[in-house]
């Protein structure tokens, strides 16, 4: 670590191969310690992608538990309360150990200096403390599941979860808490970035689409994270008061407090955090689908700022999900009204991209399969949104299997998608290898089949009243919960294949070039695959804008197609 | 401006001085206003209670030790001023200047939280904290009759038809809105300290005036939230005397 802290004076320096900071970030240490205290960014984005992997391994395995246990209606394999744990355990994991750190941890961390042209993050050492942070959390978490578990449901309501429930809330909760202290950091640090270590040239209206969109999601992460953080010490208080013997009712109705308020303090952070796990996802199809289809974005104002629109009307829409829980009927009336309005800038998006289809020379390569799946199921998520959003019908579906598999469409069939198009459209930067094409193309169709299979008959499940957190159903409803476990296990068999030809890419793969796609963002400037530790030799200056296909022109004002 | 900057003072990955002081106060900035949404936060839910029973939190916010609250606030201004000096005796090289001012500005925040220990041990003494079983046991005299023979909390709650459970929540709210503020002021000293080890072994260095200047922020924001912390807890309701 210490050999690439070189270059004190910052003077123009140039190109010598192995001199310290211009060798390839993977080939600068190889032993534990150069990964473990590492401060590269690409470094710690890889860090973050390995436990993700691990985490998202783990979420899936207990929605394949609770989707086999849906299989009979009287529940196949699970009593009710470890149902109850297992379902928690699977929202725990995949919302905070998977989802909100997921893009922004990696590829937020790997590639948005290099997009904007700077050696680092603006604080290389608070990044990789993010990393610790967030370990430190996860393993509360995970300590808290694995002796004894939640049974609360992700969303902790009191005062079931001070009072009543027979689970480890202080212990989960304060794992929850210190995630949410990596969140800021992360945002934090891609903010300060995108403001201060633009190249020259780099104005914000060359600015990578990405970049954009991982600039609005961290202005959520910094001012919401910090509203769930005091809402979950108070409740931490509360839980540790009952357990000790002296009860305080901050949130408990019995004794004078108002468990609405928790409500409101957790989805004032919980409703943002929706597009934190979002916007990120919105960023990459940007990225994708311009490169894929060989067309300038259209409409780049347009989309760059329905990412900061969202950012902000996302902070006004959060009682909607408490419509059914006592609020009053003027706020239930002008929390349906703006989060219908937050449809408008996500549907801004939309239109934009499929303009941006529109004439192209499309390829289907895995990423852009990806980034098309993402636009159409992203799409029906949001749609189905503005059902929940209608106050008259979200009294039906209230708390009903279409509201999971409303987020489900958004959350797994957006996020989930964007982030594997992530994966796949810079495998090939990060690691200097590709993957098998054909395998790639089959594990994507998988995957869009499979999520579709899944989610979309708890469309009908929750149409028709099946509520959701039940562990056991009337057998009519069998038909289609046994379409949904289906569904996951056409889902599971996609994830192993991919997992295996990406970990087989390593072994087998081709030698990736410089710029593999003919793609014109920054990040693929930089002259080898994978970059060097100081990501330039030197500093570039941009000329264009980040999607100039029409004119074959990267932002540094070379041809594109040149491989 | 980066012509004379001294070898060490600029981090390798920023182009020049400037970029990295921008950075650097950017990022306070931004940590600043994570900060700001955190107090909100509770000083939204505390705001709520405090609404919902106006005369439980009033008859209680007397109780409050007020002179001690309004001397500590004297004492976090004035370290607020000595701080801003500090600053402007590193960027113009005076070292001694800059040792003397970090100095007082730790010491004024110490004494803070020596205040605030001997609060926090007198509503030990009247048997205020909320996670203690003799809550509201304890005899203490009744502030509204001064010459009564004291008598539990309890008892005089009841008379006024004031309910425990709701003082209990004003004084959970009040140790966690003061234990966090104070966590931060514990913070601020070690930064403060740190800063004046710097400057005594000489490496705060002009050049590096903005690592006292980030600090300075963060200090001025934990010495801002005591001023709503204060009148939000200890004037929430008449006070019949002032006690040390």
């Amino acid at each position: 670590m210490s050999t690439t802290i070189e270059h004190e004076t910052g003077a123009p320096h140039h190109a010598e191969p192995h001199a310290a900071g211009h060798v390839s970030y993977l080939k600068d240490g190889y032993s534990i310690w150069s990964w473990l205290f590492t401060v590269d960014h690409k470094r710690i984005g890889i860090l973050y992608l390995i436990m993700l992997t691990l985490f998202f391994a783990v979420g899936g395995a207990l929605a394949g538990l609770v989707r086999l246990n849906l299989i009979t209606p009287s529940g196949m394999i699970l009593e009710n309360d470890q149902y109850n744990k297992t379902f928690t355990a699977h929202g725990v994991v995949m919302l905070f150990l998977f989802l909100i750190p997921s893009i922004p941890g990696v590829f937020g961390n790997f590639f948005v200096p290099i997009m904007v042209g700077a050696k680092d993050m603006a604080f290389p050492k608070l990044n990789i403390a993010s990393w610790y942070v967030w370990m430190l959390g996860a393993g509360f978490a995970v300590l808290a599941l694995l002796t004894g578990g939640l049974d609360t449901g992700w969303t902790l309501y009191p005062p079931y979860s001070t009072r009543s429930s027979h689970g480890n809330v202080v212990t989960g909760v304060f794992g929850v808490f210190i995630t949410g202290f990596s969140s800021i950091m992360t945002g934090l640090n891609i903010i300060v970035t995108i403001h201060r270590m633009r190249a020259p040239g780099m104005t914000w209206g060359r600015l990578p689409l990405f970049c954009w969109a991982m600039y609005a999601t961290s202005l959520i992460q910094l001012l919401a994270t910090p509203v769930l953080a005091i809402a979950l010490l108070l409740l931490m208080i509360e839980s540790a008061s009952n357990a000790l013997g002296v009860p305080v009712g901050i949130f408990d109705p019995a004794l004078d407090g108002d468990p609405v308020l928790f409500q409101h303090l957790f989805w004032f952070y919980s409703h943002p955090a929706v597009y934190i796990m979002i916007l990120p996802g919105m960023g990459v199809v940007s990225e994708l689908l311009t490169c894929f289809s060989r067309k300038n974005i259209f409409g780049y104002t347009a989309v760059a700022w329905s990412s900061v629109g969202i950012a902000i009307v996302g902070f006004l829409v959060w009682a909607h999900h408490m419509f059914v829980a006592g609020i009053s009927y003027y706020a239930a009336l002008l929390f349906s009204l703006l989060s219908m309005f937050v449809a408008v800038p996500s549907a801004i998006k939309v239109f934009n991209w499929v303009s941006t289809l529109y004439r192209g020379a499309i390829s289907f390569q895995a990423p852009m399969i990806f980034g098309l799946g993402f636009i159409v199921l992203f799409t029906i998520g949001g749609l189905t949104g503005l059902y929940l959003a209608t106050l008259g019908s979200d009294i039906h579906l209230h708390d009903t299997y279409f509201i999971v598999a409303h987020f489900h469409f958004v959350m797994v069939g957006g996020m989930v998608l964007a982030y594997l198009g992530a994966v796949h459209y810079w495998w090939p930067k990060m690691f200097g290898v590709m993957y098998s094409d054909f395998w790639s193309r089959i594990g994507a169709v998988l995957i869009i089949t499979g999520y579709t299979l899944t989610f979309m008959p708890q469309f009908w499940l929750g149409y028709h009243g099946m509520p959701r957190r039940y562990p056991n159903y009337p057998a009519q409803f069998q038909f289609l919960n046994v379409m949904s476990t289906a569904g996951y296990t056409v889902q599971l068999a996609g994830f192993l294949l991919i997992h295996t030809y990406l970990i087989l890419s390593f072994f087998t793969g081709k030698k990736a070039g410089p710029n593999p796609w003919a793609a014109t963002g920054l990040e693929w400037a930089p002259t080898e695959s994978p970059p060097i530790t100081h990501n330039f030799d030197t500093t570039p200056r941009v000329v264009a804008g980040p999607y100039e296909y029409s004119l074959n022109l990267t932002q540094t004002g070379e041809k594109a197609d040149v491989r | 401006m980066s012509a004379s900057v001294a070898a060490g003072a600029l981090k390798h990955h920023f182009e020049d001085i400037e970029q990295q002081r921008g950075a650097e106060r950017l990022g306070m900035w931004m940590f600043l206003a994570t900060e700001i949404l955190f107090f909100g936060g509770i000083f939204l839910a505390y705001t709520v209670y405090r609404l919902l029973y106006p005369k439980d939190f009033a008859d209680i916010a007397g109780r409050l030790n007020v002179a001690v609250a309004g001397l500590n606030t004297f004492l976090l201004i004035t370290s607020s001023l000595t701080m801003t000096f500090a600053i402007r005796a590193c960027q113009m090289g005076k070292r001694s200047t800059l040792l003397l001012c970090l100095a007082v500005s730790g010491l004024l925040g110490t004494g803070f939280m020596c205040f605030k220990a001997y609060e926090y041990y007198q509503d030990y003494e009247e048997g205020l904290m909320p996670w203690r079983t003799n809550f509201g046991q304890e005899k203490v005299h009744n502030p509204d009759d001064e010459h009564a023979p004291p008598t539990t909390l309890n008892e005089q709650w009841e008379k006024k038809g004031v309910a425990p459970q709701r003082v209990r929540l004003f004084m959970t709210f009040y140790f966690v809105m003061t234990g966090i503020h104070g966590l931060h002021i514990i913070i601020g000293i070690g930064v403060i300290a740190y800063l004046w080890y710097r400057g005594y072994m000489g490496w705060l260095t002009p050049d590096r005036y903005a690592a006292v200047e980030v600090s300075s922020l963060y200090w001025h924001l934990v010495d801002a939230i005591w001023l709503f912390l204060m009148p939000l807890l200890y004037l929430a309701g008449p006070h019949h005397s002032l006690h040390f």
